[in-house]
């Protein structure tokens, strides 16, 4: 596989993952964090898909498995929890 | 210029593809206004972009067991990703204020158990 593939691909994946994480910084709610997150593993998972395509070697798509199901624990548990925590502080008038 | 040529083009070409998708979501990510439409934009390296990188995956490794692992990757991501979106758009539409300027239409506006 020719290099400048592999150049523009890691530079296309860098920059995106550095807005990503630009989004987790600024928020402004969790459940924009929770978004950026998804994104950065989905970033992850094509980095590492990469990895093993320009190397040409199978080590890594077991990791891939993971990390698409840690991503979707993840989001469904912050989700559940954002849920409850601003529930009851917008309750406070009741 | 053999077939196998040919598949480390193709791969080369979904491979960029799917980078492209990653960034045109990330894009979306920092400049969108509100969450729904941040959502909107993460879905596109979720499913299409990581499908892209995955067929180029195997179409640069040819080999069976890489599949099968590979098509195991895609299933969960397909699976996960729309239960997970529900989610966060409910936990959103529930919690936080909407900006109903930038709907379209809000088939939830009507419901009686608002408190």
């Amino acid at each position: 596989m020719s290099t400048w593939v592999i150049v523009v691909c890691v530079a296309l994946l860098g920059v995106s993952a550095a807005l990503t994480v630009l989004r987790m910084a600024l928020g402004p709610t969790t459940l924009n964090r929770t978004i950026a997150m998804d994104v950065l593993v989905a970033i992850c998972v094509c980095a590492l898909g990469l990895e093993a395509a320009v190397n040409r070697h199978a080590t890594t798509l077991p990791i891939l498995v993971a990390l698409s199901l840690l991503g979707f624990v993840g989001s469904v548990s912050v989700a559940r929890f954002a849920a409850r925590e601003e529930k009851t502080e917008g309750r406070d008038h009741a | 210029m053999t077939w196998t040529d040919v598949a480390d083009a193709a791969a080369a070409v979904c491979l960029i593809g799917g980078s492209l998708l990653s960034l045109a979501a990330a894009v979306g990510i920092v400049r969108f206004p509100d969450l729904f439409s941040r959502m909107h934009a993460a879905t596109k390296p979720q499913v299409l972009g990581l499908l892209l990188v995955l067929v180029g995956v195997e179409l640069r490794l040819r080999s069976g067991e890489a599949l099968g692992v590979i098509v195991l990757v895609a299933l969960f991501q397909f699976m996960t990703a729309p239960v997970s979106a529900h989610m966060v758009g409910r936990a959103a539409y529930r919690t936080s204020p909407v900006r109903r300027d930038l709907l379209v239409r809000d088939e939830l506006a009507d419901r009686d158990d608002e408190d």
